[in-house]
C-alpha cells in the first residue's frame, strides 16, 4: 500500500516464556486515525514499543513512515511522536520549560515561540510557569500530548491516553485527537475502552491473544455481528451523562 | 547514524541543563550534599577535634579531604534517584523515541553529577577558608586533586547509575550511597589508622578512601604525596571502569 503510515507483517515478540505477539498483521492509512483495541496485557504496549523503535521484535517485519524499524530506526524516531501510558513529562519544571526542551531536542528554529503557540493551542499559558507537580492528571495529559506535538511529526502514537482521566478531561482529549486528525496526522492510539474507539477510530482493529482478531471500520465490524434487532428500551442517563450536565450548568453560571 | 550523532553535543547541553535545574530547585539536595558535610565539618572540628590526635597541628586541614569524599558520596545517591525517576515515569521512552543519540539522556545526568558535586566541593572549600583551613600547594597540585575528586566522582558516578536503572523503588535506589558513606569514617578520613585495633585499621588502611585521602592530604599540605597517588587512582580508574561497563549493559537492557 503506497498511503499506509504503518505496516506490519507477522509481527512476533516473547517476553522469557510467555509468547505476546504471536504474528500480527495490519497496515494503517496516512492522515487516519487508528485504534488498537484490546484488553490489559493483551499486548498493545509492546506493539507501541516496537513501532517507536523502544522494543525489538523476534520476528515479522514492521516499516514506520516507509522506514524499517529495525534497520532504520533513526528515520522513524524524526518522523514519529510517542506519547507514553504515563505522561511522561518533568515533574520539577514548568509547562514552558517542558516544552522548550522538547524543541531544543527536536532542534527546531525558534523554541520559544513554538512552546508559546502550544501552551496557547492546549490552554496551559495561565499554568505555563508553574512547576508540572502542581498540575492536575488532566492537565499533566494536556501538556503530555503538546510535548509530542513539538515538531509537527507526520506520525503520532497514543498510548492509552485517557486511561486515568476523568470525563472531562477525557473529552478534551478526544477532541484534541480528532483535531491533530483534521490537520492531516495521522493518530495510532490504543485503548481498552470501545466507546473511544468508537468516537475516535476510522479503522479499528482488535488484539486478542496474539493476534489481531478483527480489524475494519466501525461498520465493517458491526456486520460480523448478526443484523440489528429492533428492541425498545427505556433510555436511562449515563452517570456520566449525568455528572457532564451538571458541570456543564455550574459552568454556565 | 550521522543525523543524530551531530546533534550529541547539544543534546547533552539540553540534558545538562534540565538535570542542573533538578539540582537547583530541590532544596533538599542541596541540604544533604553541601550543608550536611560542612555541619560534620563544623562538629569535628569544634566539638570533637580538640580531642583527636593528628600530627598536624591544623585539624581542618587534616579533615578536609573525607569532608570532600563525603560530599560527593552524599551528592551521588540523588544521582541515582534522578536516573531512577527518568526511568519509572517513562522520561526515558519518550527521549529514546526521539531522534537523539541514544546515550545522551544518561551522559546529561553523569554530566550533572560532576558539575553539581564540583560546586559543592567549591562551596565546602571556601567555608574551610573561614575555618582556617590553609595550603601551600601550587597550580599542580590543587590540579592534581581536582582530577582525584574528578575521577572519584565518575567512578561512584557509574556505581550510581547501575544502581538507579536496576533499583525496583525510590529507596532502593539511594540504598548503596549509605555503604559508601560509611567508608570515610573507617578510614584516615578523621582519625590517623594507628589508633585503630588492627583488623580495623587492616581495612582502613587497604581500603580506597583512606588512599584517596592520604593522597590529596599530601598534595594540599606539599608533602611527597608517595604510592598514595598511584593506589588512589588506580582504585578510582579501576572502579570506574568497571562500573562504567557493568552500567552501559544495564541502560542498554534495561532503559
Amino acid at each position: 500500500m503506497q498511503n499506509a503510515a504503518i505496516q506490519v507483517k507477522g509481527l512476533q515478540k516473547s517476553y522469557q516464556k510467555v509468547h505476546v505477539l504471536k504474528g500480527v498483521d495490519f497496515d494503517v492509512e496516512k492522515g487516519s486515525i487508528f485504534a488498537l483495541l484490546g484488553s490489559n496485557g493483551a499486548g498493545k504496549t509492546t506493539i507501541v514499543k516496537i513501532l517507536t523503535t523502544l522494543l525489538k521484535q523476534d520476528g515479522g517485519a514492521a516499516t514506520v513512515n516507509g522506514f524499517d524499524v529495525m534497520s532504520k530506526p533513526d528515520g522513524v524516531r524524526q518522523s514519529i511522536s510517542f506519547t507514553g501510558q504515563f505522561a511522561a513529562v518533568d515533574e520539577i519544571l514548568t509547562g514552558r520549560e517542558n516544552l522548550l526542551m522538547i524543541a531544543k531536542l527536536r532542534h527546531l528554529k525558534n523554541p520559544r515561540q513554538v512552546a508559546d503557540d502550544l501552551l496557547n493551542r492546549f490552554g496551559l499559558t495561565d499554568a505555563a510557569d508553574r512547576g508540572v507537580s502542581t498540575y492536575s492528571g488532566g492537565m499533566r495529559r494536556r501538556l503530555d500530548i503538546a510535548m509530542s506535538l513539538v515538531g509537527k511529526s507526520q506520525l503520532i502514537f497514543l498510548d492509552e491516553p485517557t486511561t486515568g482521566l476523568d470525563p472531562e478531561a477525557r473529552i478534551e482529549v478526544w477532541k484534541l485527537v480528532k483535531e491533530l486528525a483534521e490537520s492531516g496526522t495521522t493518530v495510532f492510539l490504543t485503548t481498552q475502552y470501545l466507546d473511544e474507539a468508537e468516537q475516535l477510530a476510522d479503522r479499528i482493529a482488535i488484539l486478542h491473544e496474539g493476534k489481531i482478531i478483527a480489524n475494519g471500520t466501525l461498520a465493517d465490524l458491526k456486520k460480523l455481528f448478526p443484523p440489528a434487532k429492533v428492541e425498545y428500551v427505556e433510555k436511562q442517563p449515563t452517570l456520566e451523562e449525568i455528572f457532564l450536565a451538571i458541570v456543564a450548568k455550574k459552568e454556565e453560571k | 547514524m550521522e543525523t543524530t550523532n551531530k546533534y550529541f553535543f547539544s543534546d547533552l547541553g539540553v540534558m545538562l541543563g534540565r538535570s542542573m535545574q533538578h539540582v537547583f530547585r530541590s532544596l533538599d539536595t542541596i541540604i544533604t550534599v553541601t550543608i550536611s558535610p560542612i555541619a560534620i565539618m563544623l562538629l569535628f572540628v569544634y566539638v570533637l577535634g580538640g580531642a583527636i590526635q593528628t600530627d598536624t597541628d591544623n585539624y581542618v586541614n587534616y579533615l578536609l579531604p573525607g569532608i570532600l569524599l563525603m560530599a560527593i558520596a552524599n551528592g551521588i545517591g540523588y544521582v541515582s534517584y534522578r536516573l531512577f525517576l527518568d526511568k519509572q515515569r517513562g522520561i526515558f521512552e519518550r527521549f529514546h523515541s526521539m531522534p537523539i543519540a541514544r546515550s545522551a539522556p544518561l551522559w546529561g545526568h553523569v554530566l550533572t553529577s560532576l558539575v553539581s558535586n564540583a560546586i559543592s566541593v567549591v562551596v565546602i572549600i571556601v567555608v574551610a577558608l573561614i575555618m582556617g583551613f590553609r595550603s601551600s600547594a601550587g597550580v599542580f597540585s590543587w590540579l592534581a586533586v581536582a582530577g582525584i575528586l574528578m575521577l572519584f566522582t565518575l567512578a561512584l558516578t557509574w556505581i550510581a547509575v547501575i544502581a538507579g536503572l536496576s533499583a525496583k523503588s525510590p529507596d532502593g535506589a539511594g540504598v548503596f550511597a549509605f555503604v559508601i558513606h560509611l567508608l570515610p569514617f573507617i578510614s584516615s578520613a578523621f582519625v590517623p589508622t594507628k589508633s585503630m585495633p588492627s583488623i580495623v585499621r587492616a581495612f582502613a588502611e587497604n581500603q580506597p578512601v583512606t588512599s584517596i585521602v592520604e593522597a590529596i592530604r599530601a598534595l594540599l599540605s606539599g608533602q611527597p604525596v608517595g604510592n598514595d597517588i598511584w593506589i588512589a587512582l588506580a582504585w578510582c580508574i579501576g572502579i570506574m571502569l568497571v562500573a562504567y561497563l557493568f552500567a552501559m549493559r544495564v541502560y542498554k537492557n534495561r532503559v
